[in-house]
């Protein structure tokens, strides 16, 4: 227990900022702003693999790491679509996985938000369309920002995140 | 240690057994024993291998003319590895299977089955694998007939809803069916439990729903196009899938790559290890519910990754590795920056890593848990530090000591205990060998060029990749055709031989236990699916 103690006293708080993400202090207030005013406080996201190569689920992870701690601006991940305001799509939809999207989708109550993270959510990227991927995420439900990348950065991510709150507001 | 010195006596029980082999080569597949064998012969052969101990590896088929497949099979002993070849004629595409003799074989040979439309006449489970509704019954991608986009347009199939999953029925036995959509930010697959009360008593896997249709898109890419898509087979495994891409192409074309560059892989993949053990340590803390080591190993995963960023220019480190040798050089700045970053995680772990391995309440819920024994694990083939963890004591790096490790010291632990501690011991000691093997590369880092340009091979050349990456054993096949172009890639995932793992050592487990068992195995969805 001592050893933890120390280690914790230690390491102190690593949150951003520091000195190779200058923005993202300023980046992160301005979205936790729009949370609150849009969102009153809080904005959950469901994420949902389509088809992806693993590559964007794990920046997507970084982003609740202790330097980004996303839910500080009160953006948090949750467990099941009927939580979310949005659902944030990685990968190119693989057929096998087109049934399960759309589903997804309709679980989640309206009004919501579609995030296609990933140049593969965005147009295919790399998989393209094929008789096993359909391509971007576009065709099968409809989105309403994308997050290029392969993968995108989570600094990116919350550009993007950002960029959607502020939109149409 | 002489190389294949059992080869001989390997082909002597083939002859007892009436294996005719009709031609053996050293060359064509470099580095691996290439043998021709009859495919009435495929079963028989596997039994012949069985019985002299030898490991199954892989199985992928080829479409080499309108009527005919080679269907290759690849076996280990002693860190060797053997390749059995057999032609298939497409009009009777029937041949024995290698499964009653190697269940590593099942699923693969499934996936043949289902990409191919070749019949393992007697293999145990004929149920479909890798198809679920993206394309018809009696339809096959990786046949040359077969359009790569397919053809159903943009129209959206059903779910795979007919699956016949096995039973398992009793006074309160009741099922779980979980996904493909799962709560975590992870990938898709199913998973189907049956239980009574929190002991589960059955896990049955269902994966192929991230199924991109990888080896079909590959034909006819060059061979940056291909090392581009083997960097993304499985992101988090982008380095080692690439660098086997790119061993199997060079040794394909004959090109040598130069020292600097192969010093280089090795640093790269080593730190893709590291960095996937670092957010697996922490993540299978978190699931246990120790926060302190989640957000300590994330924090430490965060730096080293923005360091990949800084030095290689991907935080991922993708589309470093290219044919002929890397893409970038590193300067005296880079290389003091990547050296401080290893000093620093060194003495990081100095203190961490005592706190994981002797806190009492991760002991509780880890010790014990998810036990694989040495037996399955034996049977099933089982590679990566989920074998290591099982009295597996196999790694590429040390065993089949291909370039730069041949000149290296490499260490490998193993332990027998199989169970969620021991696989996350094994994990924390590879970090500090990964530390000790980085410093040595970078200590002889030899001078001069980081790539040679690329000369495209005839059209036939062929070329197996092999080597250790962080899950385990990752192998490559590459076929050119004509023009420089790739007829036929077939990269295999570790994840293939790790996944009929979870199955078995869940058994017993409870319940609300599965998603540490899962964590501890971290068996990729995109890497196997393709
Ligand atoms: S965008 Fe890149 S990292 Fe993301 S899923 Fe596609 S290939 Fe993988």
């Amino acid at each position: 227990m001592l050893r933890i103690l120390n280690k914790i006293r230690k390491i102190g708080i690593v949150t951003e900022p520091v000195a190779a993400e200058p923005s993202l202090e300023a980046l992160g207030i301005e979205v936790k702003r729009r949370v609150g005013r849009r969102m009153r406080g809080s904005f959950a996201i469901r994420a949902v693999d389509a088809g992806s190569c693993n590559g964007c689920e794990l920046e997507v992870h970084a982003l609740n790491n202790p330097f980004y701690d996303v839910e500080r601006f009160g953006v948090h991940f949750v467990a099941s679509p009927r939580h979310a305001d949005a659902l944030l799509v990685t990968g190119p939809v693989s057929r096998h996985m087109a049934a399960a999207l759309q589903r997804t989708y309709a679980a989640t109550p309206a009004p919501k938000w579609v995030i296609a993270v990933g140049d593969c959510a965005v147009g295919g990227g790399e998989f393209g369309c094929s008789y096993a991927s359909l391509g971007g995420v576009d065709k099968v439900v409809p989105v309403d920002i994308v997050i290029p990348g392969c993968p995108p950065t989570p600094t990116a991510l919350l550009r993007g995140l950002l960029e959607l709150l502020k939109a149409d507001s | 240690m002489i190389r294949f010195e059992w080869l001989s006596e390997l082909l002597a029980r083939c002859e007892d057994e009436h294996v005719l082999v009709r031609h053996g080569s050293a060359t064509q597949l470099a580095l691996v024993h290439l043998l021709d064998i009859d495919h009435e012969d495929w079963g028989s052969f596997a039994a012949v291998a069985h019985a002299y101990g030898c490991r199954w590896s892989a199985v992928w088929a080829d479409q080499v003319d309108s009527g005919l497949f080679n269907l290759n099979a690849c076996f280990e002993y002693r860190g060797d590895y053997l390749v059995v070849r057999a032609g298939v004629d497409l009009r009777q595409p029937v041949l024995p299977s290698q499964t009653p003799w190697f269940p590593a074989a099942n699923r693969p040979e499934r996936h043949v089955q289902d990409m191919f439309g070749i019949v393992f006449s007697d293999h145990p489970d004929a149920r479909r694998w890798t198809r679920h509704q993206a394309w018809s019954e009696g339809h096959y991608p990786l046949r040359r007939d077969f359009p790569a986009e397919g053809d159903r347009g943009g129209e959206i199939c059903a779910p795979d809803a007919d699956y016949p999953f096995f039973q398992v029925q009793g006074t309160g036995v009741y099922e779980i069916p979980v996904g493909p959509v799962h709560a975590g930010i992870i990938e898709p697959g199913h998973f189907r439990f049956q239980a009574l009360g929190e002991t589960v008593l059955n896990l049955e896997e269902r994966l192929g729903y991230v199924h991109k249709g990888i080896e079909k898109i590959a034909e006819g890419r060059d061979a940056a196009g291909l090392a581009r898509l083997a960097g993304r087979v499985c992101g988090d495994s982008s380095v080692a899938h690439a660098w086997a891409a790119c061993m199997a192409m060079e040794r394909a074309a004959r090109c040598s790559v130069p020292p600097r560059a192969l010093h280089l892989r090795a640093v790269l993949v080593e730190r893709e290890r590291i960095a996937n053990h670092l957010g697996d340590i922490g993540a299978v803390c978190n699931d246990v519910g120790f926060a302190f080591a989640h957000y300590q190993f994330g924090r430490l995963r965060e730096t080293w990754q923005r360091v990949n960023g800084q030095v290689f220019g991907h935080r991922l480190l993708m589309d470093c590795v290219i044919p002929g040798g890397v893409s970038r050089d590193l300067d005296a700045a880079q290389l003091d920056a990547l050296k401080a970053s290893h000093a620093e995680l060194g003495g990081e772990l100095e203190e961490l890593s005592p706190i994981v391995d002797y806190h009492p309440s991760l002991e509780d819920r880890l010790l014990g848990t998810g036990v694989l024994t040495p037996e399955t694990a034996a049977l099933l083939g089982t590679v990566g530090y989920v074998g290591k963890a099982s009295g597996r004591d196999y790694d590429l790096r040390r065993d089949h000591a291909y370039a730069p490790y041949h000149r290296l010291q490499v260490e490998s632990p193993v332990f027998r205990e199989g169970d969620v501690a021991a696989r996350l011991r094994v994990r924390t000691h590879e970090i500090g060998h990964s530390l000790a093997l980085i410093q040595q590369l970078l200590d002889t880092l030899p001078e001069g060029e980081t790539a040679l340009p690329w000369q495209p091979p005839a059209s036939g050349a062929e070329g197996l990749g092999l080597l250790e990456g962080w899950r385990g054993e990752v192998l490559c096949y590459v076929r050119f055709g004509d023009a420089g172009k790739v007829a036929r890639f077939f990269p295999r995932d570790p994840s293939w031989l790790i996944w009929p793992a979870l199955e078995q050592l869940i058994h017993g487990n409870i319940v609300p236990d599965f998603p540490v068992c899962n964590k501890s195995v971290n068996a990729s969805y995109s890497g196997h699916d393709l």
